[in-house]
Formats: structure tokens, C-alpha cells, sequence
């Protein structure tokens, strides 16, 4: 059995990392955006894991659950603010949401 | 020696008197704010006399007879103590400024009564004294500083006493702005001196001084240079040309104060310290001359000014000027005994003619132009007497206290061991003058018709709190001089023998040949010895008294005999009239050559220029800059999500790229 190699792993992380980022900065629905930020997190993790792989640590393993600890809160949090704003705006579109400025 | 050892009394009492009565007397009855001021300052002439006594009984070894109460500054080698000395020359000042401070309290608690502000006026009359009495009793030149512009201060808040009157508001900030131009010339002086002597005591520096060489008149020296700068300040305090401006300007302040301060005891304080630095003045025959021309010009030209004044106490005013001309005539020509002689004479008489002054105008209910006046003679006996005494005592009338010590003062300008015979010739022109306006005073004032309306202006006698210290000064103007009366028969001078031990100290050894050809004189004379009958002849009608007479004698024609003598003369010479009239335009040539260009420099350059363009402009700017950097860069904050979102991958890719070059480089 062949050990598929890290550099893999990276790759693929990183080519998700990259979609998260272009549908973060390009999307205007909220529940889009918010989807493209846990994808972004999840890349990450899968870079956290394959390092620990390789590198025969648990250090990297851990990071990954806090990272899904906070990205639990984050959701739970985040979803309520969107409902809240779906219930106010009528409309989930975050150009429409900019009253907060200058 | 209790007292002795305990000058600090005599400054504590009515330095107390002024703290009382400027912290409680607002509400007291005026007769608490009275006992308070004329209390504390009679208490003060008491320890006075007392200390007079003991000093008497002091041998000659222990005078100046110092106490140092405490250190006050000491900074590396710059110490001063606060430190307080008796001598002769103290023993003099001090009695006449308690005696004649004490008799001006008394009267002006008749003066003053119906005025507001009672207790704010004895409070700073009780304060002049303190710092009088500090100028006088200081041992070093520092202590002598602090009285010195304490007085300075007093002065300025009783011109503008009726500081709701803008002239007296105005004249209140001109003596004290004018004043401060010399005590600059002061301030510099002390630094030099300190500079030159490491010490401000006057011992030390009169013993170093006195074993340093004289400057000559071709080469000036250091002493030269700290005289002068000294003089400049008593040209400031003393109002001598050029800076007598403020002095007639300050008779907008109550009348006992232009006699306390302005004739009788702040205006000499440059003449007792021209005499108290007489070792460094006796060592720069420059500055000594300076001194006498100074004097000598500004006894003329102010007499000059004072014969066509109509306000009575302007008057008096430029007369004060002269007199203190003379005292440094006096000074100058090296005659210091003389010129603090004819300063406390001139305190008696020029006192009680301002007092006088002050009774006829409460009498005329406030008027002050003598042309209004008139025939008050009759109206108001005991003024127009002790005016009349003080009148003969300034006019120097053989007899009166003023003949002793103007006689002894142009004795030495004309004959004395610094004789200078043009400035003599000044000096005597200048009393003619004198006898000629005051007795123009006298005449227009008390003499002739009434020039105003009898059942307008009630007038009356001023009651016995004003006439008592008018007949007591009278009395000394006639009696106060008498202490030199014996010389005229050939016998000592009394007043001349008891300071003369302050004098001798420390006087230059005159050159050899010099002392002998002294010694020879004196010989002579004691030789000779004159008839004591005749040498009074000959003093009573020496040059001074002759032009002394001929100046009443012109007074009298032109006012008394035919009154419209003086109106035709103004018609026929009528630009000479306007210039004197209007004091040669002194005034104004300051105005314009100083005042204005000073204010045209303050307002538009200091204010607009300076303060507004640069010191406003750089605050305001750099405050400018942050408000509207701080305005460009909010508009980043535009509340649109997505453009935040931009900025975090653009932050994100920074600190990536970032970390990724410090990799680079690491590896």
C-alpha cells in the first residue's frame, strides 16, 4: 500500500482554501458567504491533519478539533444573525445590509 | 539692644497693619480701619525713635551696625540673606519716612473719609510703608531690590486708586511701565555688580570696591558701567529727564499719596541709593557727571514746565521733578550730605504743599485749576499759612528749612571740590524759576479776586485731622533745616557731621598733592578765621537768595500788581507759550516715536503675525491635518460587507507574503 504523498494533501487544501476566498469575496448571499468561510476552515483542517500525518504529532489533530469547536459556536452565532437579518431586510443580499458606516 | 537686634520689627507693623486691614477691613466701621493703619505705622515711628536711641549709644566701631535674619537665596555662589543695617544714612531715612508717613495717615483719614474703598487705601498706604522701610533698612542690594519695587507696586495701585477712571487707570499703568524701563538699567546693575564682587552685601562690596582702582575720566571701567546702569534705574524711580514722564500724570491719584509717595519719600529712594553707593559712584567720575547733568538740566527744564501749569497739583508735580534735581545735583557733585539733606527738607515742605494742595481742593469741593480759584485766603486761614511757610521753605527764603539745604547744594556746584560751574548756573536759574511759579501758586490761589461762585462752592476749613499734620510740617519746614544753621556763623553743621561718618567710609584717598594743597586750605581758614557776622551776611545774600527774591519779586509784579501782565506776555510770545504749555510735547514725541511704532509692532506684528499666523497656526494645522486625514480615511469604512471582505484577503495575503519573504531570507 502506497502512502499517498503530502504534498497532495496541501495542494488540495489549498485549491479549496482558494475557492473559499473567491466565493467569500464574490458571493452576495449571506448563506453562500457563510458556506465559503466553513470551507475555508475545513481546508485548513485538512492541512492541521495531514501535517500531524506526517509528521506522526497529535499537536496538529487537536488544533483540528478547536477548530471545529469554534466554528460550532461560530455557526450557531452567525445563523442566528442571519435569521435576524432575513426577518428585518426580507432579503439575505449583503449589499443591501451597510447602514453601519462612516 | 532690644531693638536693635530686632529690626525686623519696625517692617512687621505695617506690613501687619496691611495684612489686617486689606483681609478684614471691608466691612469694619472706618474708625477700626483707622486705629488699624494710623496704629501700626505710629507703633512703627516708635520703634523708630527707639532705635534712634540705641543707635546713638553704639560706639563708632559697631556702625553699620548689621543683622542677618535668615538666608533667603542661595543658589551655588549666589547667597543672599535677608539681612537689615543702621547707620546714619539709615537713621535719617528712617525717621523721615515714619514721621511724615504717620502724619500723612493722620490726614488722610480726613482726606479720604467720604470715599469708598477705606480700607483698601490705608491697607496699601501701610504696604508702601513696609517696603519703604525694606528699601531703607536693606543691607544688601537684593533685600534693597525687593523694597524697591514693592514701592514701585504701591505706587502703581494708588495712582489708579479711582481705578474706575480711565485717566487714573492709565496713569497707574504708565508709572509703572515707565518705571520699569530704569529698574531694567537696576536689574542689569545688581548682575554686574554680583558678577563683579561675588556678593550683593553692601559691606563686602563697598571693602573690595574700595581697594580697587578709580576709573578716571578717560578710562571707564567696570565700576563706571554698574554706576551707570544703577543711575538709569534711579532716573526711573526718581522721574528725571528722560523718563519723568509718569510723575505728573501720577497726581490722578489721591493727594496724600502724591505727597507720601510722589514728593516725600518714594521718589527720593534714587537719590538714597545714588548716596547709599557712594564708594562705587565716588570711584566713576563718568557716572558722577552723568549724575550731575542729569540733575542739574532736570531742575531747570522741569521748573521751566512747572511756570505755566494751571492745575495746582502739576504744578507741585514738576516742582517735585526739580527738587529731585537737585538732589543729584547734589550727589553728582559729590555734596551726598547735601543732597539727603535737601531731601528731607524738600520731604517736609514738598509733603506739606501737596497736603496744602489737597486741603484747598477739598475746600473748592474738588476743583484743581488755580485759575478758579482765588482770594481763599481769608477762607481757609491755617492752609493758606502753612502753604505760605512751605512756599518761602521751597523758594529757599533765608530762615526757612529749603535756604540751608538748596544753599548748601549750589555751594557745592560752584565751589565744591567738583565744581561745575555751567551746571551751577542751572541750578541757581532753576531757583529763580522756582520761587517765581510757586509764588505764582500763591497768588492765583489765595491772593486777588474769586474767580468762582460763592454760593456754588461751599468753602470751608478742612477739619483738625488734615490742619494738625499741616502745622506740625509747617513747623518743620521752618525749624528742619536748622541743624546746618550754625555753619552760617562759622560753626559745625550739625545735620553734615552726623551722617559724614557714612560718607568718609570708603571715600577715595584723594591724590597726594591734593590732600596736601586740602590741608593747606584748611589751615588757612582756621588761620583767618572771619568774622561770624559777616559770613552770615554774606550767606543770606549770596546768589541763590538774590535770584530766589527777584523770582517772588517778578511773581508778585505779574500777578499781584498788574494782573494782566502774564496774558499779554503769552499773547506776544505765543509759540514759546504753547511749547512750555504743553510740556515741549514730550508726551507726544514719545507717543510717536515709542508708544506708537511699539503698539503698531505689537498689533501687527506679535499679535497677527506671530501669534495668530505662526504659534495658532501650527496648532490649528497640525489639527486640521488629523481632522481631514481622519475624513479621507473613514470613507474606507463604507458599512458594504464585501468590500471588508476584500480588505481581509488583502490583509491575509500581506501578512502571507510577508512571513513568506522573512522564510526566504531565513533559509
Amino acid at each position: 500500500m502506497s502512502v499517498v504523498p503530502i504534498s497532495y494533501y496541501l495542494v488540495l487544501s489549498a485549491v479549496l482554501f482558494g475557492l473559499g476566498v473567491v466565493a467569500f469575496v464574490f458571493k452576495r448571499n449571506i448563506i453562500t458567504i457563510f458556506m465559503s468561510i466553513e470551507l475555508m476552515l475545513n481546508a485548513v483542517n485538512l492541512a492541521f491533519v495531514a501535517f500531524a500525518r506526517a509528521h506522526n504529532q497529535l499537536d496538529g489533530l487537536v488544533f483540528v478539533f478547536f477548530v471545529i469547536v469554534v466554528a460550532a459556536a461560530e455557526a450557531a452565532v452567525g445563523l442566528a444573525i442571519v435569521i435576524t437579518i432575513a426577518q428585518n431586510r426580507r432579503s439575505l443580499n449583503v449589499e443591501k445590509v451597510d447602514l453601519l458606516k462612516f | 539692644m532690644p531693638i536693635l537686634d530686632h529690626l525686623w520689627i519696625i517692617l512687621a507693623l505695617p506690613l501687619a497693619g496691611a495684612a489686617i486691614n486689606g483681609l478684614l477691613g471691608k466691612n469694619w466701621p472706618k474708625s477700626a480701619v483707622n486705629s488699624v493703619a494710623i496704629g501700626s505705622v505710629s507703633l512703627a515711628f516708635l520703634a523708630v525713635v527707639e532705635t534712634v536711641r540705641e543707635f546713638l549709644q553704639l560706639p563708632a566701631s559697631q556702625v553699620p551696625w548689621v543683622r542677618t535674619y535668615f538666608p533667603w537665596i542661595s543658589a551655588g555662589a549666589f547667597k543672599v540673606n535677608f539681612s537689615l543695617q543702621v547707620d546714619q544714612l539709615t537713621i535719617v531715612m528712617l525717621l523721615i519716612v515714619s514721621f511724615v508717613g504717620m502724619l500723612i495717615h493722620i490726614y488722610s483719614t480726613g482726606y479720604m473719609a467720604h470715599e469708598g474703598g477705606y480700607y483698601r487705601f490705608f491697607s496699601y498706604l501701610n504696604l508702601f510703608m513696609f517696603f519703604m522701610l525694606t528699601l531703607v533698612l536693606a543691607a544688601n542690594i537684593v533685600v534693597m531690590f525687593v523694597g524697591w519695587e514693592g514701592v514701585g507696586l504701591c505706587s502703581y495701585l494708588l495712582i489708579g486708586f479711582w481705578f474706575l477712571k480711565q485717566s487714573a487707570a492709565n496713569a497707574g499703568k504708565k508709572a509703572f511701565i515707565v518705571t520699569r524701563i530704569g529698574d531694567f538699567g537696576f536689574t542689569v546693575g545688581i548682575l554686574l555688580l554680583f558678577w563683579t564682587f561675588h556678593s550683593v552685601d553692601f559691606g563686602t562690596i563697598f571693602t573690595q570696591a574700595a581697594g580697587m582702582p578709580s576709573d578716571t575720566m578717560a578710562q571707564a571701567g567696570v565700576l563706571t558701567a554698574i554706576c551707570l546702569l544703577l543711575f538709569t534705574g534711579a532716573i526711573g524711580k526718581s522721574a528725571q529727564l528722560p523718563l519723568y514722564v509718569w510723575l505728573p500724570d501720577a497726581m490722578e491719584g489721591p493727594t496724600p499719596v502724591s505727597a507720601l509717595i510722589h514728593a516725600a519719600t518714594m521718589v527720593t529712594a534714587g537719590v538714597y541709593m545714588v548716596a547709599r553707593m557712594h564708594p562705587l559712584f565716588s570711584r566713576a567720575p563718568i557716572a558722577m557727571l552723568a549724575v550731575a547733568i542729569v540733575g542739574a538740566i532736570t531742575a531747570f527744564y522741569s521748573a521751566t514746565i512747572g511756570l505755566v501749569q494751571t492745575d495746582i497739583k502739576k504744578v507741585l508735580a514738576y516742582s517735585t521733578v526739580s527738587q529731585l534735581g537737585y538732589m543729584f545735583l547734589a550727589c553728582g557733585v559729590g555734596a551726598y550730605a547735601a543732597g539727603i539733606f535737601h531731601l528731607m527738607t524738600h520731604a517736609f515742605f514738598k509733603g506739606l504743599l501737596f497736603l496744602c494742595a489737597g486741603s484747598v481742593i477739598h475746600a473748592m469741593g474738588g476743583e484743581q485749576d488755580m485759575r478758579k480759584m482765588g482770594g481763599l485766603r481769608k477762607a481757609i486761614p491755617v492752609t493758606f499759612w502753612t502753604m505760605f511757610i512751605a512756599t518761602f521753605a521751597i523758594s529757599g527764603v533765608p530762615g526757612f528749612a529749603g535756604f540751608f539745604s538748596k544753599d548748601e547744594i549750589l555751594n557745592a556746584a560752584g565751589s565744591g571740590p567738583r565744581a561745575n560751574v555751567p551746571l551751577w548756573l542751572l541750578g541757581l536759574v532753576a531757583a529763580g524759576l522756582t520761587s517765581f511759579y510757586m509764588f505764582r501758586l500763591i497768588f492765583l490761589t489765595f491772593f486777588g479776586t474769586q474767580q468762582f461762585d460763592e454760593h456754588k462752592v461751599h468753602v470751608h476749613e478742612s477739619p483738625k485731622n488734615m490742619t494738625i499734620p499741616l502745622i506740625i510740617l509747617a513747623f518743620l519746614s521752618i525749624f528742619g533745616g536748622w541743624f546746618a544753621a550754625p555753619k552760617l556763623v562759622g560753626g559745625t553743621d550739625y545735620f553734615e557731621s552726623f551722617v559724614h561718618p557714612v560718607f568718609a567710609s570708603y571715600a577715595p584717598q584723594p591724590p597726594a598733592g591734593q590732600e596736601e594743597s586740602l590741608a593747606g586750605s584748611a589751615g588757612e581758614q582756621g588761620g583767618i578765621r572771619p568774622n561770624p557776622a559777616m559770613e552770615l551776611v554774606h550767606a543770606v545774600t549770596g546768589p541763590p537768595v538774590i535770584v530766589g527774591l527777584i523770582g517772588i519779586l517778578v511773581a508778585w509784579w505779574f500777578y499781584i500788581r498788574r494782573p494782566e501782565l502774564p496774558e499779554k506776555l503769552a499773547r506776544s510770545m505765543h509759540g514759546l507759550y504753547r511749547l512750555v504749555l504743553n510740556k515741549y510735547y514730550v508726551d507726544e514725541i514719545y507717543a510717536a516715536a515709542i508708544v506708537r511704532p511699539l503698539l503698531w509692532i505689537s498689533t501687527n506684528v506679535l499679535w497677527h503675525t506671530v501669534d495668530e499666523g505662526l504659534i495658532d497656526g501650527t496648532v490649528n494645522g497640525s489639527a486640521r491635518l488629523a481632522r481631514e486625514a481622519g475624513g479621507k480615511f473613514r470613507e474606507l469604512q463604507s458599512g458594504n460587507a464585501r468590500s471588508y471582505a476584500s480588505w481581509v484577503v488583502v490583509g491575509a495575503v500581506g501578512v502571507t507574503a510577508l512571513l513568506l519573504g522573512i522564510w526566504m531570507k531565513v533559509h
